[in-house]
């Protein structure tokens, strides 16, 4: 079913049932429980809503999943953000004494946005994407994906589409919500090499030796240029484009590119040329020597939006939260299968709440009706929902969180038998 | 500190102790009486200091020659330390080595009374502590920095032979100070990244599985990073026991005094209110705005939007002109409405922010106008940004251009060109405002775009406009007004105190 059947006047009537049917709350509370290896984690932790109407609500807090679950399931939230946990329940945040109501923790989070790309793609802007221009997104999470865990040590990275531009990363390594406003910041400077504003042209400098961090993105950069920017955004075809290119290059360059370019029209073999000019320019002079370098970084690197990276206040869209605009469910994305990731092919909120109609396969009743031998009254309704799902196209984004969760599980078992052997130690 | 019972127990002996290194890590208060000239002049002088410090981190790159320079030389003219003489000879003139350290000892900790009260004093106070610290480690004797390692019992952890062996090439390519030859011979340290986070940020060290890897000239971070947090951790100590020295009605006035002398003028106070009308606004954009304003006002008509930073950068500048929050209001909304967004969606997604930067929504700060240093320091503008300050984040052949737009003479351009990739941003900004407005050389040193504005209107306006530059709002003579302090010990001296609060006065109002 495609997706363009969403239609976001019908959101107030199918949301009651993805949170009644769908919404994996036992995961949900699973992963921001953590283990329950600090006290109260989940139940300082603030939720936002927005609700019909833009009305947005914050400081949410909830004491047990059921709560979370009864909360949402009567209010039925358009978009669900997460914030930080912080030193007081966010709910009675207006109960404490002013100034000691501080947020203490979050997860390192990266915001990725295509509309940041937009001085470098040819083929939309703003808030529209393509095939052409996901690309940009893969390779921002192999880029970044590498540098967290080799360079920083992180282990537990969820990354998720954020259901209609862009991708988010929420690093869960308890070293990582620790971190203070500076460390996160510098770890956003760290890994951001694109700067400048609409008033600067050349944003990407590099200077001379080339540190490991940039040579290891660039490793993963060059893996994807030809393909994605020679070919698919085509920057050394159309001449304007051409010309944004060479703005880039040193002068000298510039005018002897220009050109060469008359009799090669193959961006290839443009391409050549201009990576044989900066070799010979690597052999003579200092300055300006790797200026190839530059341009596919300017072109591929990722852009991080630090001000949601820095703060540990920032809110940030919810995993399994719908995106209003295009129905999309925010899911995690399985780096394993990075390369076929399609945004379009991600369930809309209508399409899996369509599925659930659909009747059962022999298959599937079969299987239901075993398990209900097994379990017993109690159980039935949640594991009617864990059924539910599992009969949709949402299975296997919640099959993907699963495994994640497993993983990070082993860490905090580890974390919750020190604290264990430390009381029986007399 | 301890002003009271403890004082009398030290003797000179463990003062020459105290002060045998020309480098302290503040550990131990001052336990000695001063009187309150001293405590006074050693106050308002080190708070000189910092704020030279202050003003040449914004001018010059922190290790650069010309700010080593500048700095010594301040140092040299305020009687503090400013170069680790090896030897305790006696100088010709003025006070010895031993002075100026136990000077440097005590205004400090004075200082950190003043400055442990609130979040911002506190982060301003520990940033120039860190740049002075940094400025005076580096100036030390190799032999000097393991004597100070040692003596305050700093140890890290050295790499092995085999490790570095291992990384060789990634450790040469991550710094600049590092050859493949000189790998060998020196130590390198390994410590988690969140304890060097000035070279994780600026890429200057080898990072590996959460760990960096300092090489020993770079040993300067890890110990700035323990001076940071030991200075942040005994500032909320200091904080708490606050109230003590608060009760001392000679100490009270003075403190808070000291501290409000960092900020200058903030530009927020309202006395402007309703002074401009929406409709001066283009005009005075062109004629009496600052560059970085120019260029926001410009992009907000062109795009009929703005990003985050833009509005802030921009909408706390309008507020300081002068403009309302009704004001502010409509002219956001006339403006953001001409483009994507409709009125209904203003008034849900936008006049919250509006309304919370004059303190209606939130937590009710009313905030202040961005400084040339936030505006320049901070928040970098990044795609789709037209904020920042146009010296500092355009590729100078766009500012060239924008330039002749604005009919700078192609001499200016090139002086201020000179200027700006010497970066001196501000400078260059002065420079413009001087060849805009005609005068030779302006007598106001540029430190915030509300002052720009201010300037600008005295100049335009001739003895027209004299209503806004004497409604220039000035926090600290709030305080100024209160009694001077009246102190036994004083009451001897109240001409010199007198001449003294005088002194401090004038101080703050150039600060």
């Amino acid at each position: 079913m495609p997706a363009s059947d969403y239609d976001s006047a019908c959101l107030p009537d199918i949301l009651p049932l993805y949170y009644r049917r769908l919404f994996p709350f036992s995961q949900y509370y699973r992963w921001l429980n953590y283990g329950g290896v600090q006290k109260n984690y989940f139940q300082n932790r603030e939720f936002s809503f927005t609700l019909k109407d833009d009305i947005y609500v914050r400081y949410q807090s909830f004491t047990t999943q059921n709560e979370l679950e009864k909360e949402m399931q009567k209010i039925n939230p358009y978009k669900i953000d997460i914030g930080a946990i912080y030193s007081h329940r966010p709910n009675q945040h207006n109960t404490v004494k002013s100034g000691t109501f501080q947020a203490l923790e979050k997860e390192l989070v990266f915001d990725i946005d295509m509309t940041d790309y937009d001085d470098v793609r040819s083929c939309c802007s703003a808030a529209e994407i393509c095939p052409k221009c996901w690309t940009l997104m893969t390779i921002a999470i192999r880029v970044l994906d590498r540098a967290l865990r080799d360079d920083f040590g992180f282990q537990h990275l969820l990354w998720v589409y954020s259901g209609r531009r862009g991708v988010h990363c929420w690093v869960c390594d308890e070293a990582a919500r620790k971190l203070s406003v500076a460390a996160r910041s510098a770890v956003a400077e760290y890994l951001s090499l694109v700067k400048g504003g609409d008033e600067t042209m050349k944003k990407v400098v590099l200077s001379d030796p080339i540190h490991p961090f940039i040579r290891e993105s660039l490793v993963l950069v060059e893996r994807y240029f030809p393909l994605y920017a020679l070919q698919d955004q085509d920057i050394l075809g159309r001449k304007e484009s051409v010309d944004k290119v060479l703005a880039l290059t040193p002068e000298d360059v510039r005018k002897q590119l220009q050109q060469d370019f008359q009799n090669e029209k193959k961006p290839e073999n443009r391409w050549n040329l201009l990576k044989d000019q900066a070799k010979r320019k690597q052999g003579t002079s200092k300055k300006g020597q790797h200026f190839e370098k530059e341009i596919m970084l300017q072109y591929c690197y990722p852009r991080l939006d630090v001000n949601v990276s820095k703060g540990v206040n920032h809110l940030l869209k919810s995993p399994f939260s719908v995106h209003p605009k295009t129905g999309r469910i925010s899911v995690p994305i399985d780096l394993k299968e990075l390369e076929t990731f399609d945004p379009f092919a991600v369930p809309t909120i209508s399409m899996i709440c369509e599925e659930l109609d659909r009747p059962r396969t022999v298959e599937e009743e079969e299987k239901s009706e075993e398990t209900n031998d097994k379990e017993n009254e109690k159980d039935a309704a949640e594991s009617r929902k864990i059924r539910d799902y599992k009969r949709t196209s949402l299975a296997k984004y919640v099959k993907c969180f699963d495994q994640f969760l497993d993983v990070m599980s082993r860490s905090w078992k580890g974390e919750l038998l020190k604290k264990s052997d430390l009381q029986k130690d007399f | 500190m301890q002003f009271s019972s403890r004082r009398k127990k030290f003797t000179t002996n463990s003062q020459t102790e105290l002060y045998s290194h020309p480098l302290l890590f503040y550990v131990q208060p001052p336990l000695e009486n001063i009187s309150l000239m001293e405590f006074e002049t050693f106050a308002v002088e080190r708070l000189k200091l910092l704020k030279t410090i202050e003003n040449l981190g914004v001018s010059y790159v922190k290790v650069s020659d010309q700010y080593i320079k500048k700095l010594e030389a301040e140092s040299k003219a305020l009687n503090f330390l400013y170069r680790p003489e090896a030897d305790d000879r006696k100088p010709q003139s003025g006070p010895t080595e031993q002075e100026k350290r136990r000077k440097d000892h005590i205004s400090h900790f004075i200082l950190r009374l003043a400055y442990c009260q609130t979040e911002d004093l506190r982060r301003w106070f520990i940033q120039q502590e860190v740049d002075l610290f940094r400025y005076r480690f580096n100036a030390l004797y190799p032999k000097q920095k393991l004597e100070f390692l040692h003596r305050n019992n700093l140890q890290y952890d050295t790499i092995s032979v085999e490790e570095k062996k291992a990384l060789h090439d990634k450790l040469v390519n991550s710094s600049y100070a590092v050859s493949g030859i000189t790998v060998e011979d020196q130590d390198f340290y390994k410590v988690p990244f969140q304890d060097a986070l000035d070279l994780v940020r600026s890429r200057k060290v080898y990072l590996k599985a959460g760990y960096v890897y300092i090489p020993h000239q770079e040993i300067v971070t890890i110990v700035l990073n323990d001076f940071r947090t030991r200075l942040s951790k005994a500032l909320a100590l200091t904080a708490r026991s606050l109230p003590a020295v608060h009760s001392d009605e000679r100490l009270q006035p003075l403190l808070n005094h000291l501290s409000h002398a960092y900020v200058g003028q903030d530009y927020s106070i309202q006395k402007n209110v309703g002074k401009i009308s929406l409709e001066q606004i283009d005009s005075l954009s062109g004629k009496s705005f600052p560059l970085c304003m120019r260029q926001v006002h410009q992009s907000l008509r062109e795009n009929h939007h703005l990003r985050h930073g833009g509005r802030m950068q921009y909408g706390l500048f309008l507020k300081g002109i002068g403009l309302s929050l009704e004001q502010a209001l409509q002219f956001w909304r006339s403006e953001f409405i001409k483009g994507k967004v409709d009125a209904d969606k203003f008034d849900k997604a936008y006049a919250y922010s509006v309304r919370h930067m004059f303190g209606k929504e939130g937590k009710r700060t009313d905030y202040t106008p961005y400084s040339c240093m936030k505006v320049i320091l901070s928040n970098a503008p990044s795609q789709g940004d037209h904020h920042g300050c146009p010296f500092r984040h355009s590729d100078p052949e766009l500012l060239k251009q924008k330039l002749q737009v604005y009919k700078v003479s192609p001499s200016g351009i090139i002086q201020i060109l000179e200027l700006v990739k010497g970066m001196h941003y501000q400078l260059a900004c002065q420079k413009y405002f001087e060849l805009t407005h005609n005068v030779e050389e302006a007598s106001f040193s540029l430190n915030h775009p509300n002052q720009y504005f201010i300037e600008s209107q005295k100049v335009l306006g001739g003895g027209r406009d004299i209503k806004r530059e004497t409604d220039a709002p000035q926090k600290p003579q709030e305080n100024s007004t209160k009694a001077p302090i009246a102190a036994p010990e004083a009451a001897a001296n109240t001409q010199d105190v007198a001449e003294m609060t005088e002194e401090l006065d004038s101080f703050f109002q150039d600060a």
